[in-house]
């Protein structure tokens, strides 16, 4: 079956897989954290910070993938910072691609969870002080779990739109092959050269199935999340 | 129960003192009271500010200024800087709609306050309380699936299990039937009596307070209008504005006495002697709180003969209250009990009553419904 697609094409699968799963991952925890501030934070700049989250969905995705290579490139002053004291360098590595699909993916991320701690009862968390357990507890075995369904359909929003993050990545990290081609940069690539077809058109596949695939899984977690809230 | 919170009762520190001032929007409560009762109700029309004031007590809001003592610890004292948060104030609370966890199971949500617990502090059996409260059978079920009444069976468990040092109810039946409220006093009473946690009660029904409460304290637009013990506040309609003439009485505590199933009376004893009222479903010898309305009594100068009220009580004329437009309440001492009747100012007047004078008073049978039962006392 490996032989189904080329080499290169699993590199680009494979790749596509890596670069979206570390940037939902990566994403997860700020994206609760931004999501909690935003939906219940009193402080100077909240308007500012929900303009700044959401801006990835409005902008041009080269755009925030320029703005990337300006800032984290090599020579930006966020990149060069992390690349001298740390050593962690994102332009034209995967993990410069993982960096843009988070970016452009955290939207969605922080307004589906958004939306369910929306929907959270705080007389309930009142409830659990009143039962001994102090703010941290409350959050941990009250308000985690109550907005678990909005965690995970953000969580395979956010995958999703990594998998088929395009224009901020080539952008910001190139098409490298073996380092940032993900699918869709193969796609683009293959389309741009004759007899490329082919690939072009198994990649294309490889991609409907795993998104598909994606909102399968969601569907199911989240009905099961809600069965066990609900029954 | 198996004493939750019995160290309180060891210590003999059973009361709640509040002297509190607190401005919420147009809304200003100023409330002070003292309590050392078992079960101390807060009566009150809605916005009265009985619910700011158990939140107050609870810890979910914070007073502008005043002091909170409960069994002798301070729980907020705003001119020493103290406002402890609720997770620490060891105060159950449980709320008018249940507020149980959905992603729990019961066994879950009435274990919950329990993590929290230091575990020498754990006192309250988790088999005593299920047992109190008749929910075995609910264990393994998810909030959702339970009905009102049995909701709230679990809230209250869920608050004793945490061991606190206070319980609060707000309203704990408001969203019940009347049969599913006469499904769960029996075990509010029987947490009145033998829990030995002093119970705060927000109520705005009289007959509930009568039947439950040992103090009542009534609130009127954000102040205390009476405190005191149970049967002394509800006597005197003049101290219930809200529900005002026709819902205040006396509290008798009495004893069955017998039944007469051939007429489907049952016999109370009081003080002053038998009172017949509708055949009452109660073992001879049970205690029995009875609510006496004041417009359900008439005074009489001679002993009635030739009339078809069965009861009849004698007794002194203790006091006579200040008169409003039309009608008097007077109080009449009847061997010791103490009830109060509403009567027109003219009839006064025209008997000539006078504290001292000897009356007789007179009770319909038929003026006991439901509501002017208590439970055991």
């Amino acid at each position: 079956m490996s032989d189904w697609l080329s080499p290169e094409e699993w590199i680009a699968v494979w790749l596509s897989l890596k670069v979206a799963l570390t940037a939902m991952a990566a994403s997860l925890i700020p994206g609760i954290a931004v999501a909690l501030l935003l939906e219940r934070g009193r402080f100077w700049g909240r308007q500012a910070l929900d303009v700044l989250v959401h801006l990835p969905l409005v902008l041009p995705p080269v755009v925030v993938g320029y703005a990337l290579l300006l800032s984290f490139g090599r020579r930006g002053p966020v990149g060069s910072f992390l690349s001298e004291e740390f050593g962690i360098v994102f332009s034209f590595r995967w993990t410069g691609a993982a960096l843009a699909c988070a970016i452009m993916g955290f939207p969605l991320l922080v307004r589906a969870i958004r939306l369910s701690v929306e929907a959270v009862d705080h007389k309930l968390e009142d409830a659990a002080g009143t039962l001994g357990a102090g703010p941290v507890w409350v959050f941990f075995v009250v308000t985690l779990p109550l907005i678990l369904p909005g965690i995970v359909v953000g969580m395979i929003l956010c995958f999703a739109k990594a998998m088929g993050e395009f224009g901020a990545t080539i952008t910001f990290v190139s098409n490298i092959p073996g380092e940032t081609q993900t699918i869709p940069s193969a796609i683009y690539t293959l389309t741009q050269v004759p007899g490329g077809e082919g690939g072009a058109l198994r990649l294309t596949l490889v991609s409907v199935i795993i998104s598909i695939g994606a909102l399968w899984i969601s569907e199911w977690l989240a009905r099961r999340v809600r069965r066990r809230l609900l029954a | 129960m198996a004493g939750a919170a019995g160290a309180a009762e060891a210590f003999g520190l059973m009361s709640i003192e509040v002297d509190i001032r607190h401005k919420q929007g147009s809304f200003a409560l100023d409330a002070r009271f003292r309590s050392e009762e078992r079960l101390t109700a807060l009566f009150g029309s809605s916005g009265s500010g009985k619910t700011t004031l158990v939140n107050l007590i609870g810890g979910l809001i914070h007073p502008t200024k005043g002091r909170i003592v409960a069994n002798g610890r301070t729980l907020v004292d705003t001119d020493q800087g103290i406002l402890i948060p609720p997770h620490r104030r060891r105060v159950g609370y449980v709320f008018q709609e249940g507020r149980l966890f959905p992603h729990l199971n019961v066994r879950q949500n009435l274990l919950f306050g329990r993590w929290f617990t230091p575990r020498r502090e754990r006192i309250a059996s988790f088999e005593a309380v299920v047992g109190l409260l008749g929910i075995e059978h609910l264990l393994t079920r998810r909030p959702s699936t339970l009905s009102g009444g049995e909701k709230q069976r679990v809230a209250i468990g869920r608050a004793l299990l945490a061991d606190p040092q206070l319980l609060l109810m707000d309203e704990p039946l408001a969203s019940l039937d009347d049969a599913r409220k006469a499904e769960i006093y029996p075990y509010i009473e029987r947490l009145r009596d033998e829990g030995g946690i002093p119970i705060i009660l927000v109520s705005h029904s009289v007959a509930e307070i009568a039947r439950l409460a040992t103090a009542v304290v009534v609130l009127s637009d954000g102040r205390v209008t009476a405190s005191g013990r149970a049967g002394d506040v509800l006597r005197h309609t003049s101290l219930l504005p809200q529900t005002g003439p026709t819902e205040a009485g006396a509290l008798l505590d009495t004893r069955v006495l017998r039944h007469e199933d051939e007429y489907g009376l049952t016999v109370l004893e009081v003080r002053a002697g038998p009172l017949s009222v509708p055949r009452l479903d109660l073992p001879i010898g049970a205690p029995l709180r009875v609510r006496l309305r004041a417009r359900d009594i008439i005074l009489s100068l001679n002993p009635p003969e030739t009339i078809s009220a069965l009861n009849v009580l004698r007794g002194t004329v203790s006091s006579i209250d200040e008169p409003d437009a039309s009608s008097v309440d007077v109080t009449v001492d009847c061997a010791g009990d103490i009830i109060v009747a509403r009567v027109t100012r003219k009839s006064v007047e025209g008997l000539g009553l006078t504290p001292g004078s000897e009356v007789h008073a007179i009770i319909k049978s038929v003026a006991f419904d439901q509501q002017t039962f208590g439970g055991t006392c």
